[in-house]
């Protein structure tokens, strides 16, 4: 990273102190990138059509705020949900630890386009055959399409994560856990002082690409009729007969999230120094 | 009180599966006694200290700490077990112990680390807790470390953090689990020069060491380990200057 710098340096040596002093972002080959990713934004802005997008700017911000919603709510709770995955599979008596095991298996090693029509469809159909759901209260979420949605994302992601989870609790060094127990800690302390924030943090790496996987997962969401960002992109398409247009703003914003998550995973990670 | 051992182990034997480690172990410890613990490689004098606070759990023998004895259990499978959780974690709390491997907790700072348990465990103000653990830290030369992190200190740093997180409970005996064993040569003189410091003042320790030169210097007690049992004991000019058992004389003078 440093060699542009150096080169210069040494073959211009009175423009040294100003040189090193340059910003990552100026040096030589990423001015070059940034130039030509700048031409191909102009390029796009001037040459195609834009047209629709300020008509569809409202329907296009309520889709994005559900992916979001889908993604964050899919996210939490799947992760709630893979901490006892985890820990069943690493600590768990036999019988917890053959059910989560068998879980994360089952779930893995189905695609979740399946998983998320046999919940809608399947149990969508299942429940509307019953007067006492179709009458209570939670028929008024149940006959809408994104709790099948939520609950697809949630269950792959726990299992995904669970996965994950069981890695990383098994991964904490024992010496860490045996010096909290040495010091009169109780296991429950042991637990939330010292195993479960070592191996929080030991996932991390691994959260952030399965963050950014179950993202670029939500718009499967559309094929059960949920109105995500990529629902209203096919909608536009529909309407408008363009294709590359809304497609390749569909490209720009799940770009731009990935980067925000990346970005602030990566912060999250860089607090505490590894080994 | 003067009068009550602070360490008292009475016929202790540990056996893992049909390999006996321990066979029967009696050592005492009063107030200010520093003990060093020599043996070869298997011997069983790292489990001997890991049964004092029962990170390893005896197969049978006593164990009493201050006068108050571990309340144990006869196990289902042979051997005891821990009768009553609570009180082992409050006896736990006050004998610090200090690792081979250093075991500081690496998602905590070296700050942290030292008022962990005296917030955590003991309960102690958080205000309080801090300041003591700075004077403790620069007593052993890590005051400006204070906000690093483990993982980018050296081995000899990290070990004289995890003393200053064992000196934060203010401990009635310290446990020392061969504290050297795991440092580059050139880090060994600076941890051994924070535990000659505690042994001036007096503090209980009992000390698993290849140092034989340090025991000799530090110790007040010495006991030699062979085989699971004691095969010689003494004062460290006698263990070290005039050995009888045969083994020992082997012993020292293969390490020396």
């Amino acid at each position: 990273m440093s060699d542009p710098q150096t080169l210069a340096s040494l073959t211009r040596p009175s423009r040294t102190p100003m040189l090193t002093k340059l910003p990552g972002l100026l040096e030589p080959h990423r001015i070059i990138l940034l130039l030509i990713f700048i031409v191909g934004l102009v390029a796009a802005i001037q040459l195609m059509d834009w047209s629709w997008l300020p008509r569809y700017l409202p329907k296009l911000w309520e889709g994005l705020q559900m992916t979001l919603i889908m993604l964050v709510s899919s996210v939490v709770v799947g992760f709630l949900i893979a901490l006892p995955l985890g820990l069943a599979q690493v600590k768990g008596a036999w019988p917890l630890r053959w059910l989560a095991t068998g879980f994360c298996t089952v779930i893995r090693g189905t695609p979740l386009l399946l998983q998320l029509w046999l919940f809608y469809f399947g149990l969508g159909a299942l429940f509307g055959q019953f007067p006492e759901i179709r009458d209570s209260w939670a028929w008024d979420y149940l006959r809408q399409a994104w709790p099948y949605g939520f609950i697809a994302l949630t269950v792959s992601f726990a299992a995904y994560q669970g996965e994950v989870m069981r890695g990383a609790f098994a991964g904490v060094p024992h010496g860490e856990l045996e010096a909290a127990k040495a010091f009169g800690m109780s296991r429950r302390k042991v637990f939330s002082r010292v195993w479960f924030p070592r191996a929080v943090h030991r996932a991390l790496p691994t959260l952030t690409g399965e963050i950014i996987l179950q993202l670029k997962s939500t718009p499967l969401v559309a094929t059960i009729t949920v109105m995500d960002l990529y629902a209203v992109i096919t909608q536009v398409r529909q309407t408008t007969y363009l294709t590359y247009e809304p497609l390749l703003f569909l490209v720009a914003v799940y770009l731009c999230l990935s980067g925000v998550l990346i970005v602030g995973l990566r912060w999250l990670e860089n607090r505490v120094p590894q080994h | 009180m003067a009068n009550v051992p602070a360490i008292e182990i009475r016929d202790l034997h540990k056996q893992f599966g049909s390999l006996k480690v321990l066979k029967g172990i009696s050592l005492t410890a009063c107030q200010g006694d520093i003990v060093a613990i020599i043996g070869g490689s298997g011997s069983g004098k790292s489990t001997l200290l890991r049964c004092i606070n029962l990170l390893e759990r005896p197969t049978s023998g006593e164990i009493a700490i201050q006068g108050e004895p571990y309340r144990m259990k006869d196990a289902r499978h042979g051997g005891l077990e821990i009768a009553d959780r609570r009180q082992v974690q409050r006896i736990r709390a006050h004998l610090g112990m200090v690792f081979q491997n250093f075991n500081l907790w690496p998602h905590r700072t070296v700050l942290e680390n030292v008022i962990e348990v005296p917030i955590h465990v003991l309960g102690m103000k958080r205000d309080e807790a801090i300041h003591r653990a700075e004077e403790l830290l620069n007593r052993v030369g890590l005051g400006s470390k204070k906000d690093i992190y483990p993982a980018v200190m050296s081995g000899g740093q990290q070990q004289r953090a995890a003393i200053a997180r064992v000196l934060a409970v203010d401990p009635l005996a310290m446990l020392f689990d061969e504290p050297t064993s795991a440092l580059d040569p050139e880090l060994v003189g600076e941890v051994l020069s924070v535990i000659r410091d505690l042994a001036a003042e007096h503090r209980t320790m009992l000390l698993v060491t290849h140092e034989m030169a340090f025991a000799r210097d530090v110790a007040t007690h010495v006991v030699f380990l062979r085989e699971g049992i004691i095969e010689e004991q003494g004062p460290p000019d006698q263990i070290f200057g005039d050995p009888r058992s045969p083994h020992l004389k082997q012993f020292i003078s293969s390490v020396a």
